[in-house]
């Protein structure tokens, strides 16, 4: 198991140097966006309108808070199921998105979109929110307020704990294990 | 003579066991995790069961949710016939008492009122509330928030008398394994045969409420779960799917007489943050 630190946003080499399997820790600043904000952004899109933030280049984290209580940056923050986004991710990674952080399978077309463009999908340990949480310094609602959980923010993290399942080369760990599946 | 119990009370316990069952896992749930950290032969997946360790440090102590989806509210109410109702209408309160909970509770509003129109409620109501009546003159209530990573991963088998015991094991584990990494494993499987379609899946529900380790009291049933658990975690799936010994924390069937005709088996897949919290009032 390799392990690796590495700063968000990442360059487009980092990102083809990770390999699925490798154990990294992410710190830096990422964008926060689950089914609802991804439902508008890609209507945005089909409508010829800007997105709340540039994707190039940046990392989105598939996850909805619970709420912060006072004096903390978040509340309980781990990963979604990112196969719910997987409709709306091709179109996000055509337009330079570098990393996805989630949890769960993807479709061909996503992993084959993650190929195309040179970009890495990380899992993160679903269901350890408070742990998760212990890693996020700073959180600010940056678009879609209205939709509560669902909001876009952004995150400032410090060795936020992820796991490369599908490489920029289509490697993919999960169903590396599903194949070994007896 | 009845006993009179007022429904603001049932709203008072329902607040506080939603935010129990959000912050603690219960004793049975907590030793399987132990276990399954001990058990575990993959590295990865040790590592993974080691910080799911730590999490759950994290948030009792800090009051931070296990996990920040805190479910939809499912509400189980066992209330002896020699009970009569005073207040509020029995639903209102259940609900009263999701909607403080969450609300006091700093926990996510993670439920929408139209499931097409996707508006959320912004207090994480309504609860699906499942009354029986029984014996006595006390009320049972178990609070069991249910996340839905492991929910969208469950499934209904209508399956054919012919079928059999081998058809019922080939759909259990396949659900299991078409879950695979989503349902965030180590997962505990509820399982519900028989009775009619609906009837099958609030078997499998409740099932996933049984204290860990116990078995059914019906023998058959009981090799049956023994024997699910052992070839749910030969399949190798692994803590966080990314492989390993320790797929399923445990397989908890509740059967039910059925029709000459049918053989329903409905699986409920839960992740490892199986909440259930009970009080009896």
């Amino acid at each position: 198991m390799t392990e690796r630190n590495i700063t968000v946003p990442f360059s487009k080499e980092t990102a083809s140097s990770l390999r699925s399997g490798d154990y990294v820790y992410l710190t830096g600043t990422i964008f926060v966006a689950r089914d609802a904000a991804h439902k508008r952004m890609y209507e945005a899109l089909q409508n010829h309108q800007p997105l709340p933030f540039d994707v190039n280049g940046q990392t989105i984290y598939y996850m909805g808070p619970s709420p912060a209580r006072e004096g903390r940056p978040i509340g309980s923050a781990g990963p979604t199921t990112a196969g719910r986004m997987d409709r709306y991710t091709p179109s996000l990674l055509d337009l330079g998105l570098y990393g996805m952080i989630g949890k769960g399978k993807r479709t061909e077309e996503v992993k084959a979109s993650i190929v195309k463009n040179g970009a890495v999908y990380f899992a993160a340990v679903g269901g350890a929110g408070a742990l998760l949480s212990k890693c996020i310094k700073k959180s600010e609602t940056i678009a879609y307020p209205d939709l509560g959980a669902e909001a876009i923010l952004k995150l400032e993290v410090e060795n936020f704990p992820v796991i490369v399942v599908i490489d920029s080369e289509g490697n993919d760990l999960y169903a590396d294990v599903m194949a070994s599946l007896s | 003579m009845a006993r009179i119990i007022h429904t603001e009370t049932i709203t008072a316990a329902v607040k506080e066991m939603c935010i129990e069952a959000n912050l603690f896992l219960s004793p049975d749930m907590t030793k399987a995790m132990q276990q399954a950290t001990e058990n575990e032969s993959s590295t990865l997946g040790k590592k993974i069961l080691l910080q799911l360790q730590e999490n759950l440090e994290i948030a009792g102590k800090e009051q931070i949710p296990i996990c920040q989806d805190t479910g939809m509210a499912v509400v189980f109410l066992e209330i002896g016939q020699e009970v009569s109702l005073n207040g509020p209408l029995l639903e209102d309160a259940v609900n009263e008492g999701v909607r403080q909970g969450y609300t006091e509770g700093y926990l996510r509003k993670s439920v929408v009122s139209d499931p097409l129109l996707r508006e959320n409620t912004k207090d994480n109501t309504p609860a699906v509330i499942h009354t029986s009546i029984v014996a006595g003159d006390k009320i049972k209530i178990t609070v069991a928030p249910k996340g839905f990573g492991s929910e969208n991963m469950s499934r209904i088998f209508m399956l054919k008398p012919a079928d059999g015991i081998d058809g019922v094991k080939q759909a259990v584990l396949q659900a299991i394994k078409d879950a695979g990494p989503n349902a965030c494993p180590p997962i505990v499987v509820g399982v519900g045969i028989g009775g009619t379609f609906e009837k099958c899946a609030l078997l499998a529900k409740h099932a996933l409420t049984r204290e860990i380790g116990v078995p059914s009291p019906l023998p058959h049933i009981a090799a049956l779960e023994k024997e699910l658990l052992a070839s749910a975690n030969q399949l190798g799936i692994g803590p966080g799917g990314l492989g390993g010994t320790q797929s399923a924390l445990s397989v908890a069937v509740d059967t039910y007489p059925t029709h000459i005709a049918g053989l329903p088996v409905a699986v409920n897949i839960c992740c490892h943050v199986n909440r259930h919290v009970t009080r009896e009032l």
